[in-house]
């Protein structure tokens, strides 16, 4: 191998001086434009560790004259976006939920905000349609629970059902008959029997299933089974079944009880949040 | 004179002067984070996953939920509104390995804790579209099996020996802190309390009786997230 620079004849460009059995490399320059933007990368880099956080140091790093936090933007951004509807989010935020309820400005704004919550909050467990699940209720329809008045409504969102980590949680617990050993499984049948001939008049009942449904359950269900809010006891002469109305699921119920939580959602979401989301709710059909 | 000729026509030096080039990158970026105090955030509330809780994360990693799942809510509005406060480095400080992941097919799951109710975790895990129509997510009704718990302790221990603060009696009591979290009667209940403060004790899967991998990835989904305390978080001195 020699090492004799020269410069090519047909190309014209000098060679790197190698040689494997006549066959030279040329040295072909890279291309000025693509040196040119290497340089310019370079620069680029240099202005962007002056101006933004970049380099670390002993117990901190330089913070870039620019000042820019990404935390720092999204609270920044968070707070234009609250400013931009500053006036009705604070005429909302001052007024009562009837007040709302009464203007239809507040009432729309109060419903499309409800409804972009709902969608993000509510609807892995009652449907994208608000229509419920098997456990989950069906928020449509003017069967409720715990009360659906705007106030209820506030109140369940706020608190939610069942959910110990809240204090005002609503709290109600329906004895497990079967499980507990409070009713034999025959008895356990009666009843459930009887809960169905409640809202299906051709169904089959007893008159033990009657006598142990007085006796168990109407202090909490109603003697004619049209529930009770205060209790959340859901109303049992209606065709709308939480867990399922064929017998299996009311033995099932009875047996071993349901208490279905609800998350509570005041440390989670904003009040206003659940202001609209209230309001949402009771728009959907059932409100009262 | 140092030249490109040396380096090029001598393996052995190219190839230990390429790898200090390499290494740069590396001690710039990666050694500071070691060594920076504000890498972590100050806050209080952190605290190492209960055994329950642990075992869930391992089933969590075992199933590859972090596949699916990111555990990452990132400093923008639309992330910030839909699923909370943006995830702290100290909320995964004790993960080993995060579970942060890279790719949302299903939601992110860093804040999921207290967002559901047990029961549907429950009912969801086992049939997805039960409850929710559309979804793509595959059922894991295999994990209504029971729980293999003889090696709860080691998992503390190993995770001690990368840094995990675990004590003595953390370890000691492993087995039946275990029990004690998904059995709200037992004995050892208010105990699991006490050592894992703010810990929820409840029969995550419905059953007291049979501990089983469905309490363990319950009791880990209804954590996370929850533990720190953002009343007490200053969010002026962590801008970053």
């Amino acid at each position: 191998m020699t090492d004799i620079k020269k410069v090519d004849e047909v190309s014209g460009t000098t060679t790197t001086g190698h040689e494997w059995d006549g066959i030279y490399e040329l040295d072909t320059p890279m291309p000025r434009w693509w040196l040119w933007t290497m340089y310019g990368t370079i620069i680029w880099g240099v202005i962007y560790m002056v101006l933004y956080p970049a380099v670390p140091l002993l117990d901190d790093n330089t913070k870039g004259t620019l000042g820019y936090s990404s935390r720092a933007e999204v609270a920044q951004s968070i707070a234009d976006a609250a400013k931009a509807q500053s006036g009705l989010r604070s005429k909302l935020e001052a007024a009562s939920l009837q007040e709302i309820k009464a203007d239809p400005q507040m009432l729309s704004f109060a419903k499309a905000g409800g409804k972009a919550a709902f969608k993000v909050n509510c609807v892995q467990c009652h449907g994208s349609g608000a229509e419920g699940a098997k456990g989950n209720p069906n928020l449509n329809d003017d069967d409720w629970l715990w009360g659906g008045s705007l106030e209820d409504i506030h109140e369940t969102i706020k608190h939610g059902i069942r959910f110990e980590q809240d204090d005002d949680t609503r709290i109600s617990d329906m004895p497990a008959f079967g499980r507990d050993e409070m009713l034999t499984e025959e008895q356990v049948d009666d009843v459930a029997a009887f809960v169905l001939s409640l809202s299906d008049t051709s169904a089959q009942k007893t008159e033990t299933g009657a006598k142990l449904y007085a006796d168990n359950c109407s202090s909490c269900h109603g003697d004619k089974g049209q529930g009770n809010r205060e209790l959340g006891a859901p109303a049992l002469n209606d065709q709308i079944w939480l867990y399922g109305g064929d017998k299996a699921s009311v033995v099932q119920s009875i047996h071993s009880s349901r208490a279905g939580v609800m998350p509570a959602w005041a440390h989670r979401l904003d009040k206003l949040t659940i202001k609209q989301l209230a309001i949402y709710v009771h728009a959907l059909g059932g409100g009262e | 004179m140092f030249s490109h000729k040396i380096l090029e026509r001598n393996s052995s030096l190219l190839l230990v002067v390429s790898l200090l080039v390499v290494s740069v990158g590396g001690i710039v970026e990666i050694a500071p984070l070691f060594y920076l105090e504000n890498t972590i955030e100050k806050v209080k509330g952190v605290r190492p996953y209960s055994p329950l809780e642990l075992m869930g994360y391992n089933i969590y990693k075992r199933e590859g939920c972090n596949l699916c799942h990111s555990q990452m809510i990132r400093p923008f509005r639309d992330e910030v509104e839909r699923y909370g406060h943006y995830s702290l480095a100290a909320e995964s400080m004790y993960d080993h390995p995060f579970m942060w992941g890279s790719k949302r097919t299903g939601p992110d799951l860093a804040r999921v804790g207290g967002r559901y109710s047990d029961e549907w975790h429950r009912e969801h895990l086992i049939k997805p579209t039960n409850l929710v129509p559309e979804s793509i997510m595959p059922g894991y009704p295999f994990l209504m099996k029971p729980l293999k718990v003889h090696d709860i302790a080691a998992h503390l221990k190993a995770n001690k020996l990368v840094g995990v603060p675990y004590t003595d009696e953390q370890i000691k009591n492993a087995k039946t802190d275990l029990y004690a979290q998904a059995d709200p009667e037992s004995d050892g209940a208010e105990d699991v309390a006490a050592r894992y403060p703010k810990a929820q004790v409840r029969a995550f899967d419905g059953d007291p009786e049979t501990l089983t991998e469905m309490d363990a990835v319950i009791a880990y989904l209804q954590v996370l997230g929850t533990m720190v305390d953002f009343s007490t978080y200053d969010a002026k001195a962590n801008l970053r």
